[in-house]
């Protein structure tokens, strides 16, 4: 249903509220829905069709539930698209949805300006009624079973994707040249042969040739980190499953942006509704019923971090250290913290700085430049992990480094582990091998054996991974009927 | 708008496949109890194994994470398996999988198709009746809460034409006091079917455990299945060793004995437990016995066959008795058992060696439909 004229006014002068602020939004069009239909759309991942799949119905059954007990609710949904849709919970008091209609402005703005979404598909509303239609299609021919079990299998690889390649130029797959068959040497007078090529350097030259043929005979030639990719070209499969794998590859790579820059993204959602509602929307009465709200919103829970939190804190930080100069060489070298505590050199950049940070960053490199150790103290920040003997997860640390790069741990590649396709043709005998690059910490290997299984499902041989586990080198496999396990040699790539 | 239809598919294929994977797990859940400590009053939680889809990921309590807030360090967030933060940190090994509620009727029948249990034709006629009041009747006073609408505006409608008020041009119908009608309730007597399960189980000191927790797992079984077959079902607790006594479910399954073991005390207290409580004529009456099948002397043994035959047998529907194994008992009683009622239908007796053969026992117990 369409906005009722209240709210349809209010919007708009939260839009123009927003405009004025400096914010780009696309064309927002907002329903409002009830609670049921809200469950709904929101199983579906804020899309009002998806391809049909148990999961979406289990989903469901949680909101759903979670609803009815009065656990929780979802006050906003918005989809990345051009126009972007929202939707507001019927219901809800004025002050929910004033603070819902500038949050979502603020999030269609950082969808449209901000650099990691920039080659996302903003059609994607048509495009996933499109694999709705075409995987439906396919479980009339084939039935439920089968599609739906081939979407688990697929489901279980769509975090195997490279979530740079959309920024990278398509390798050029050159054609190989003609191998050589002399071995290359300096041009030289046949005097001077001797000492422009020795034989030492002709023979280096032979192993080089020699290299250079085993490597070009490899495949892939360098290790990929599209799985998805390399799966979908040079797996053995039927048209229609070919599809559904590019299907949900394409959807995967469609939400990668958001899981990339989710506290960025509610940050600056969270930082614009407060700015535009306090300053130009509220009037006296409302105040408290929306700073309740806000404090909903933005609670931590022990050994939580809350995006919303974390990124409007962030913002705020960067935005006052831009006004008063906060930043470059002379800050970095002050070491008089009086000095610094009543540091400010007028220089007013902060909102411009702000609008900057939501172009170009993501998660990772927000984290990376703007979380200073002063914030880290001032904001209460900790490690944490499992204590073994007293079975209680702990507070193990409040050192800057420590959080830092704990945090970016978790998000660098969504905190999932590094996985490269190594060999396609693994023991000359088309197996597939995975490399897994440990960084520190061991896969989780009945998952690990999950992913095989599918793995195999596709790949139709054989399947290995080589990891690292319990400070040993280890190939995990998996042959369609049984795992097995065999030491190995691991290094690195 | 988003079709409604569809979530409601995608979900029916989620309620679809839970069933499936509870069917496929029916024995391993009745071997392993899990799922009988999570039980409300009309649903039990199940752990449905590996529904979610796997991926690559990290060994759980390596990571831990980064939180906001008060704390020293050292300080406790959250004990055990579960830890803190959604789901970055610590699921039991992955293993765990989703926990689902499913109703106790949907288990049943479940349990029903899979057991191939024939459902029970209760004895006698549903003799038993419980009065249910339902607003299906009119009155003429009532609260104005009540009031029906449709009734009234008849009313109100019928005089006006009767004595010439009403006006086909200008139809406005004024109800009096007279014509307001009221819902209100009316006593039905629904007749039922209704039943009492008397556990009986011997807690003298060979019975360990591991053989309390088989019992205590066959029960859950049971009352289940009979709940799903009966509207109004009850259960009677009786432990004994050398004398017997009624107690509450918890006590039943935390009670542990040293003296010996005379299951005749049992089988007397739950023969006059029926003579008192439970007129035949109303009642389906269930006693199961549980024991390691040690009896103190053959004259006892003589003596529950007798009471058996005499008394038990007669009001009961079926008498089950489970044998579990344990190190100290003679396993001798299901023997005399046997021998004695190797014709009567309507004993039925099984060993239960292990956790493994709680499956086939709840099979022969629950498989004739008595």
């Amino acid at each position: 249903m369409s906005l009722p004229l209240h709210l349809w006014e209010i919007k708009e002068h939260i839009r123009e509220v927003a405009l004025e602020f400096g914010l780009d939004p696309f064309e927002t069009i907002f329903e409002i829905i009830d609670y049921d239909q809200m469950n709904e759309i929101a199983a579906f991942g804020g899309f009002p069709t998806r391809y049909p799949h148990w999961r979406f119905g289990m989903e469901y059954e949680q909101l759903a539930k979670s609803y009815e007990y009065g656990l929780s609710k979802i006050y906003e949904m918005v989809i990345n698209n051009d126009p972007s849709y929202a939707y507001l919970l019927e219901g809800n008091n004025l002050v929910d949805q004033k603070t819902v209609i500038a949050h979502v402005y603020a999030h269609t703005d950082f969808f449209k300006n901000n650099y990691f979404f920039s080659r996302t598909n903003r059609r994607m509303i048509d495009e996933m009624a499109n694999h709705g239609a075409r995987v439906r299609r396919y479980v009339d021919r084939f039935g439920i079973e089968i599609v739906e079990d081939f979407i688990d299998t697929c489901l279980s690889l769509d975090n195997l994707i490279d979530y740079h390649s959309p920024f990278m130029e398509q390798r050029n797959r050159e054609e190989p040249a003609e191998p050589l068959t002399e071995t290359p040497q300096i041009r030289a007078k046949d005097y001077m042969q001797d000492y422009i090529n020795p034989q030492e350097f002709l023979d280096r030259q032979k192993q080089k040739l020699a290299d250079d043929d085993v490597k070009s005979r490899r495949f892939p030639i360098e290790p990929e980190k599209d799985i998805m990719k390399f799966l979908v070209d040079h797996a053995p499969l039927d048209s229609w499953e070919s599809d559904v794998l590019s299907i949900i590859r394409e959807e995967a790579y469609y939400f990668a942006p958001q899981g990339q820059t989710k506290i960025m993204n509610e940050g600056w959602a969270s930082y614009w509704h407060s700015k535009i509602l306090t300053t130009r929307v509220l009037d006296g009465s409302e105040i408290i019923d929306f700073a309740d709200i806000n404090a909903g919103v933005l609670a931590s829970a022990p050994g939580r971090l809350n995006p919303y939190k974390l990124g409007i804190e962030l913002y705020r930080d960067i935005e006052d250290r831009w006004n008063k100069g906060k930043f470059g060489k002379e800050w970095d070298d002050c070491d008089d913290l009086q000095q610094k505590i009543s540091w400010d050199r007028e220089l007013g950049l902060g909102r411009e700085k702000i609008f900057q940070v939501r172009k170009l960053y993501n998660d990772v490199t927000f984290i990376d430049e703007f979380l200073t150790e002063e914030f880290v103290a001032e904001n209460n920040m900790y490690t944490f992990g499992y204590n073994n003997k007293s079975g209680h997860w702990e507070i193990d640390g409040k050192q800057f480094k420590e959080v830092k790069s704990k945090l970016l741990d978790q998000l660098t590649n969504f905190g999932n582990p590094f996985i490269y396709v190594k060999d396609g043709n693994y023991k000359n005998r088309t197996e597939l091998l995975l490399h897994h690059k440990h960084l520190g910490t061991d896969l989780d290997m009945t998952y690990a054996r999950g992913v095989l299984k599918a793995l195999h499902r596709v790949w139709k041989r054989p399947v290995n991974i080589e990891t690292f586990f319990d400070e040993k080198g280890l190939v995990l496999s998996f042959d369609g009927k049984e795992y097995s396990e065999s030491p190995t040699n691991y290094e690195r790539i | 708008m988003a079709d409604l239809s569809k979530i409601k598919q995608d979900h029916r294929r989620f309620k679809q496949i839970v069933r499936g994977k509870i069917k496929q797990n029916l024995r391993e859940y009745m071997t392993n109890g899990e799922m009988t400590g999570k039980q409300g009053k009309d649903i039990v939680k199940i752990p449905i194994p590996r529904i979610d889809i796997p991926r690559f990921r990290y060994g759980s309590k390596d990571t831990g994470g980064v939180g906001q807030g008060n704390g020293e360090v050292g300080d406790s967030l959250g004990e055990g398996e579960e830890g803190p933060g959604k789901g970055e940190a610590g699921e039991n090994e992955g293993e765990k999988g989703l926990e689902v509620d499913v109703a106790l009727d949907e288990l049943a029948e479940i349990m029903g198709e899979e057991l191939e249990l024939p459902n029970i034709e209760p004895r006698g006629t549903e003799r038993l009746q419980t009065m249910r009041s339902k607003y299906s009747g009119i009155r003429s006073v009532g609260p104005e809460s009540l009031r029906h609408f449709k009734r009234t505006y008849k009313e109100a409608l019928q005089r006006q034409i009767s004595s010439g008020e009403y006006d086909p041009d200008n139809p406005i119908i004024v109800p009096t006091r007279e014509d307001k009608r009221y819902r209100s309730w009316k006593e039905t007597a629904m007749p039922q079917s209704n039943a009492v399960i008397i556990y009986m189980m011997d807690v003298s000191g060979s019975m360990g455990e591991e053989q309390k927790e088989i019992v205590r797992i066959e029960s859950f079984w049971i009352d289940t299945w009979l709940r799903s077959q009966y509207k109004g079902l009850e259960s009677r607790y009786i432990i004994h060793d050398a004398t017997a006594k009624e107690v509450d479910r918890d006590t039943f399954f935390h009670t542990r004995e040293s003296g010996g073991t005379m299951i005749s005390s049992a089988y007397k207290l739950a023969l006059k437990m029926i003579e008192d409580d439970f007129p035949i004529e109303d009642w389906n009456v269930y006693p199961f016995h549980f024991s390691d099948g040690d009896n103190w002397s053959v004259d006892d043994t003589a003596e529950c066959m007798r009471i058996l035959t005499d008394g038990l047998l007669p009001r009961s529907n079926m008498f089950c008795y489970g044998q579990v194994e344990s190190p100290y008992g003679s396993g001798q009683f299901i023997k005399d058992l046997n021998e004695k009622f190797s014709e009567a239908d309507r004993v039925v007796v099984s060993e239960i060696k292990n956790r493994d053969a709680i499956y086939d026992s709840i099979k022969t117990f629950l498989g004739k439909g008595l």
